[in-house]
């Protein structure tokens, strides 16, 4: 299979339809399921061409979940896709007990995560699902930044170890930030622009935002940020995230997510215990979302790349003058 | 374009209190389903397909069989309406908005950043929303704790809790741990209707996920159950009416079409959470609003 790589903006949620396929192609024990939302997650398209694989439970979250495992326990390789709402909050005793404590190797395609689900509202907005799967031991948590990570992100969750892995996408075109589709995630910490100054930590669709504010900041302020993407928030490749800190001693964390418990928390978590440094946060505060359009509600909550800006300036403001090398652990 | 015309009136309200007619619950349905339309064509966003099958039962439930006061929506013994189905709110908005619950010129706001009109209810924002939905299968349940309240508060002889349900709805585990909770606490101040449209997200209920006979289904959870015509006036305000005189939890199964009224979704496939075309809302409108002149033209008719 030669994956196709986009360079107009693209859902994520299209390149998890397109790999599911894919990999439908080259493994015959991977099954697919959805909640009544397929052609939303698009897991649909994998349900065309293997109806044998494919499982609809209609709006049944719950048992969707347990469903999965019993399909992973007996040998298959489960992919469950719905809303991240509904993958996570619907059904999470069933993830946590029946897929992540058994720690089978089930995929949760988990779509529309964030505020840029748009108009649904807060009923919709999943804004603490990686908060809540980064809690649940042995889950991973895998957030793309755009179509081509997002293909490979889930072509390598089959390769990949045994252990249950949530992965999310996106509802609306977002640019693309990999001119084409990564050979890895690698350590899933990814330095997309090198700087000196302080160090951008992002994920999703925050990505491409993120390298907008770094090259206003370049210009307006003579500012060099380094703009890291962090494509798999769980198990967090800690040392990757030290060295950047180490550089620039100073961090902002961007997110379409709670601040609490998401990628600004695992990024304070290594900071706060081997590199204290300043970690500044763009995210959602303790609020839900509101209706409106994608964008709307972006700019509505800040998560904008002047939202990014703004946050740079006031850490850079904060700076510690002095910078004390990092400690060195073995072990994440 | 037609949506941006302004809205027809409702039937009157009637004088000296007489319930209004069948006939005129009809014609009340018809402005619910114009209002849902224009309000989709305006957001570009929404349920359509959804509003609309559900129009006859809450235009038989605002007009007719809810004893509730917009002037005072929190009136403590008021009948409750939970629309479990929450991805319909537009015609709940419609019609709370026909009622004066907020400004009529809201319902254009909706889905849209600093409107109170939510993508999904929410009671904190628009007033007449007793809960908040929106995640299928929880509306059942939030109705039973409703009903335990009302009893607590010695209101369950008075005030009724009517909870509008999906074939969603019916696939979600939590609506029969609702239907048992109604039927063990033996709740007698409880309708559960459901909008047997026979379709969802990805294909016909049928296809996706049998949820086969829901009547039977309900009576065996120990609730009275019944199956009309959800498009049938007479049938509704009968069902409605004869399950708040019940001793026990009552459901309706009300056979319905999605899109109904407008020919060109009516019963189709294809329509779930797609706002109209431009072009579409046109046709739609310039359906409901022939089907609204016949009706009004008949009313006349026979007032005269
Ligand atoms: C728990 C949950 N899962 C999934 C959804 C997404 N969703 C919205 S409407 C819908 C199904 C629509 O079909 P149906 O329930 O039959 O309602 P209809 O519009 O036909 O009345 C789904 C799956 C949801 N709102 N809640
Ligand atoms: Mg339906």
């Amino acid at each position: 299979m030669a994956p196709e790589a986009k360079t107009e903006p693209t859902a994520t949620r299209q390149a998890y339809g397109q790999a599911l396929v894919d990999l439908g192609e080259a493994h015959e024990e991977v099954v697919a399921l959805d909640a009544d939302l397929a052609v939303s997650t698009q897991s649909m398209k994998f349900g065309k061409e293997y109806p044998d694989r494919f499982f609809n439970c209609g709006a049944a979250e719950a048992g969707m979940m347990s469903m999965a495992c019993g399909l992973a326990a007996t040998g298959k390789v489960p992919y469950a896709s719905t809303f991240a709402i509904f993958a996570t909050s619907r059904a999470y005793d069933q993830v946590r007990l029946g897929i992540a404590h058994n720690e089978l190797k089930v995929r949760i395609g988990a779509s529309h995560g964030g505020v840029s689900l748009g108009e649904d509202g807060a009923s919709h907005q999943m804004i603490e699902d990686i908060a809540l799967m980064r809690a649940m031991p042995k889950m991973q948590v895998v957030v793309p930044a755009d179509y081509n990570q997002a293909y490979r992100a889930v072509i390598e969750s089959y390769e990949g170890n045994d252990g249950p892995m949530y992965m999310r996408f996106g509802r609306p075109n977002t640019p693309i930030v990999y001119d084409d589709i990564p050979e890895t995630l690698g350590s899933g910490v990814d330095v997309l622009r090198e700087g000196k100054d302080i160090s951008i930590f992002v994920c999703g669709h925050m990505v491409w935002r993120a390298l907008e504010a770094a090259k206003t900041l370049e210009e307006e302020d003579g500012i060099e940020a380094e703009v890291v993407n962090v494509a798999i928030i769980k198990p967090l490749a800690g040392e990757a995230v030290l060295e950047s800190l180490a550089k620039t001693g100073l961090a902002v964390t961007a997110e379409e997510h709670r601040v609490v418990g998401g990628l600004a928390d695992a990024v304070r978590e290594v900071a706060a215990e081997q590199h204290p440094v300043p970690v500044f946060a763009v995210g959602m505060g303790d609020e839900f979302g509101v209706s409106g359009t994608a964008e709307a509600c972006m700019e509505h909550f800040g998560l904008t790349a002047s939202g990014i800006i703004d946050r740079a300036r006031e850490a850079l403001v904060n700076k510690p003058i002095v910078s004390h090398p990092p400690i060195k652990r073995a072990g994440w | 374009m037609a949506h941006l015309k302004p809205v027809p009136d409702p039937t009157p309200p009637p004088e000296g209190g007489d319930r209004p007619s069948i006939e005129q619950l009809q014609r009340d349905a018809t402005v619910l389903r114009i209002n849902c339309v224009r309000m989709l064509a305006v957001a570009k966003s929404g349920h359509l397909d959804s509003s609309l099958s559900s129009a006859d039962i809450v235009a038989a439930l605002y007009y007719r069989v809810l004893r509730h006061d917009p002037k005072n929506p929190r009136w403590p013994e008021r009948d409750r309406f939970v629309l479990s189905k929450g991805h319909a709110a537009p015609i709940q908005y419609a019609a709370l908005a026909e009622h004066g619950y907020f400004p009529h010129k809201d319902l254009m706001g909706l889905r849209s950043i600093g409107s109170h009109l939510q993508g999904h209810p929410d009671m904190n924002r628009t007033p007449g929303i007793e809960v908040s939905t929106g995640s299928l299968g929880q509306g059942l349940s939030m109705s039973v704790g409703i009903c335990l309240a009302l009893r607590l508060d010695g209101l369950a002889d008075t005030a009724h809790t009517f909870c509008l349900m999906s074939d969603g709805d019916c696939q979600e585990g939590e609506s029969w741990e609702g239907a048992a909770a109604a039927a063990h606490y033996e709740i007698p101040n409880i309708t559960a209707i459901v909008d047997y449209n026979h379709l969802q997200t990805d294909g016909t209920t049928e296809e996706v996920m049998d949820t086969g006979d829901v009547r039977a289904k309900f009576e065996a959870f120990g609730w009275d159950s019944v199956e009309i015509d959800g498009h049938d006036m007479n049938q509704v305000v009968e069902a409605l009416e004869r399950s708040r005189t019940l001793d026990k939890p009552a459901a309706i199964v009300a056979q319905t079409k999605k899109g109904r009224g407008v020919s060109l979704m009516e019963g189709r496939f294809g329509f779930h959470g797609k706002p109209p075309t431009p072009e579409q809302a046109d046709q739609a409108l310039d359906e409901l609003e022939a089907t609204l002149a016949e009706q009004t033209s008949s009313l006349e008719a026979a007032g005269s």
